[in-house]
């Protein structure tokens, strides 16, 4: 036995979402990144296979499991298309905070339809002013009345135009030094004023939406807020931390995969000189590189969507294998690319996809720079290995 | 009215790695070694039927399997995607069985399941043949060691109003179609019978997250020779077999070039000749 191991149900699981995946995404992922079209219809399927609502317990419409359950899922799915690994991504980080910080009310209003695929989910924190600067927000509720009045645009949001239910964050006050007070809350579709915005026209990771999202004078209910006023930072930054980055590295980490197979698939099919070029021992050296990426993603981000489920701190393994997965991905695409020669920059195969999803990955979630200075963090502050 | 179905299962290597099978040309067996196993994948279809049927008029759904042990996994698999219960038939006494002494243990094990549960099986559903072995002839030997009326390649299936005139009257008839050849056969039914089914009857649905953690508790029982008091020796494995296999040996695709001269009108004679004595090319 390894030093990780999935258990039966966990191979289980990956036998299962692979079967799905094979049939229901790999024959159109290639479509999807050249239309930028989100399959939203197979939200509905995702949702009776229970990947929607996985980590969600069963008495809200779930699944019952974890984050490495949540993992493999993202990995098997983000094998042949990131770009709808990021829209699920995505669509878990606006049901974690319900399911974390919402009332028994919220969780059962939400979450049912959430995890069934009824509804997809979103969560809107970043904004033009910054995303890595989570304090500088400028969207703002006002209570009048008894409800929340909220003015101010988000940006780079991913299931933008997409999302039924979406988790955000607004300035509701100042604390005494005069920091901004964040808190979060629910705001569902079609609530007036409320409006997506500008659709961005993305590198990779093409297959989700993203966008930006308006409020203008959007009336939010008082009993839509998430956990308590001014508990937004934590809710979001909780959010992004453990599920966002994590749920990122398990998408490279399938990335990764794709690279592998298809590494192993062109060495074998291409003859050069009579022979295939797995023969040739510069190819070799290359197929190396790549599974030795997609080896050490793997053991990170499991690794640390373990630590997750066993309840124990996991921000800096995250950040951990999030830069590393992510870096990876952008390095193994590239080297895949260069093995192919000119068939790497031909469509027609995925590696070009595989790169430009890589390449978007990064941002996603926090760039390598700021992952980089979580781990500088906390290994100057008291490494101990 | 409720129906009992049982289910018939096959583990076969997985057919997209068919390229890492070898074969063993002394020992005449088939190397699998390192290959995933999976369902055969028209017994999924048999699966899907089963749990439609019980979907629409209640009852249960009963999965068997005669395989070594490691096929629990598989049966496992068929219990996540929403089988009742699952029995293995398991014993190195089995082992080196032809269609006859498979089909001859599977009935053992069915009837020896309808024993322990008091009511016979309505419908006992296979694929209609395996990825591997390929003979299609499991479900017919099935249904006459069952003595049940048996049926093969069915595409279509449904309740009918209309009652043939066999069978017992107070069970709904079934409309059956089967493929042939040039067309299909159209035939009616009343329960119970043996049907080995074709891919094109549905499609079977996917295993969901929450039919894995279900399975983990569901009754999977595996039993040995000892357990299927009834049938005979002379019946099982190797020694009930009466086919075995001959030769065995993978095809030669060698390729080599040959150079040919002369001018265009007499190469082109000289290609037609060769793809002539090779039976490429018929006729003047």
């Amino acid at each position: 036995m390894g030093f990780f191991e999935f258990s039966e149900e966990q191979k289980m699981l990956r036998k299962a979402i692979r079967e799905f995946v094979e049939a229901e995404v790999a024959p159109k992922a290639a479509e999807w990144d050249e239309k930028d079209v989100c399959p939203v219809e197979l939200f509905k399927k995702l949702g009776e296979l229970g990947v929607n609502g996985i980590f969600v317990p069963e008495q809200y419409g779930g699944a019952g499991q974890g984050a490495v359950a949540r993992a493999i899922c993202l990995e098997e799915i983000s094998r042949h298309s990131a770009g709808l690994g990021i829209a699920l991504m995505t669509h878990h980080l606006g049901v974690y905070p319900i399911l974390q910080f919402g009332t028994e009310e919220q969780k059962k209003k939400y979450l049912p339809d959430l995890c069934s695929g009824a509804k997809i989910g979103g969560l809107a924190v970043t904004e033009p002013g910054g995303g890595s600067d989570f304090s500088g927000q400028k969207t703002v509720a006002e209570k009048k009345d008894g409800s929340w009045t909220v003015n101010g645009r988000k940006c780079f949001i991913t299931n933008s135009h997409i999302a039924d239910v979406t988790v955000f964050t607004a300035k509701t006050g100042e604390d005494e030094k005069g920091r901004n007070k964040l808190s979060a809350f629910i705001v569902e579709k079609g609530a007036k004023g409320f409006e997506p915005g500008r659709k961005e026209h993305k590198l990779g990771l093409r297959g989700s939406v993203t966008g930006d999202l308006v409020f203008a004078d959007v009336s939010v209910p008082e009993d839509a807020i998430l956990g308590k006023e001014g508990a937004g930072a934590k809710i979001g930054m909780e959010g992004i931390g453990e599920v966002g980055r994590a749920g990122m590295s398990a998408i490279c980490v399938g990335i990764l995969r794709g690279c592998v197979e298809e590494a192993v698939k062109f060495a074998n099919e291409r003859i050069v000189y009579g022979k295939p070029i797995a023969k040739l021992q510069a190819i070799q050296l290359e197929v190396a590189k790549i599974r030795a990426d997609y080896e050490a993603a793997r053991l990170l981000t499991y690794n640390a969507v373990g630590l997750k489920d066993s309840g124990q701190p996991c921000a800096n393994e995250v950040a951990t294998a999030k830069y590393v997965s992510t870096e990876t991905a952008v390095a193994s695409s590239k080297r895949l690319m260069d093995l192919m020669g000119g068939y790497g920059i031909v469509n027609e195969y995925p590696v070009g996809r595989f790169l430009r999803d890589a390449l978007a990955s990064i941002p996603s979630g926090g760039t390598s720079h700021i992952m980089q200075i979580i781990i500088a963090a906390n290994t100057l502050s008291g490494f101990q290995p | 009215m409720p129906y009992n179905v049982a289910v018939c299962v096959k583990p076969v290597p997985d057919p997209k790695h068919y390229d890492r099978v070898t074969i063993d040309p002394v020992k005449k067996t088939i190397t699998r070694t390192g290959i995933p196993t999976l369902i055969n994948p028209v017994d999924k279809t048999a699966i899907e039927a089963g749990l439609q049927l019980r979907e629409r008029h209640s009852g249960s759904v009963v999965a068997i399997s005669m395989a070594p042990p490691n096929a629990e996994e598989i049966l496992r698999e068929v219990l996540a995607m929403g089988a009742d219960e699952a029995y293995l038939l398991s014993d190195r006494a089995f082992g080196g069985a032809d269609t006859l002494a498979t089909s001859y243990t599977l009935c053992h094990g069915l009837r020896k399941i309808e024993a322990l549960r008091g009511h016979a099986f309505d419908f006992v559903l296979c694929g209609s043949e395996s990825a591997d072995g390929a003979t299609a002839q499991v479900s017919s030997q099935l249904g006459e060691w069952l003595g049940y009326p048996h049926l093969w390649n069915a595409f279509a299936f449904e309740e009918i109003e209309e009652m043939p005139e066999a069978g017992d009257p107070e069970k709904k008839a079934f409309s059956i179609r089967t493929k042939m050849e040039n067309g299909y056969m159209e035939w009616r039914a009343r329960p119970p019978f043996v049907l080995g089914v074709a891919r094109e009857l549905n499609k079977p649905r996917f295993t969901s997250v929450m039919g894995i953690m279900k399975a983990k508790n569901k009754p999977l029982t595996v039993w040995s020779r000892a357990d299927l008091d009834g049938a005979e020796d002379a019946f099982l494995g190797l020694s009930g077999s009466p086919t075995q296999p001959g030769e065995i040996f993978s095809p030669d695709l060698k390729r080599s070039g040959k150079l040919l001269e002369g001018s265009a009108e007499e190469v082109v004679e000289q290609i037609v000749a060769v793809l002539r004595s090779n039976g490429v090319v018929t006729g003047d």
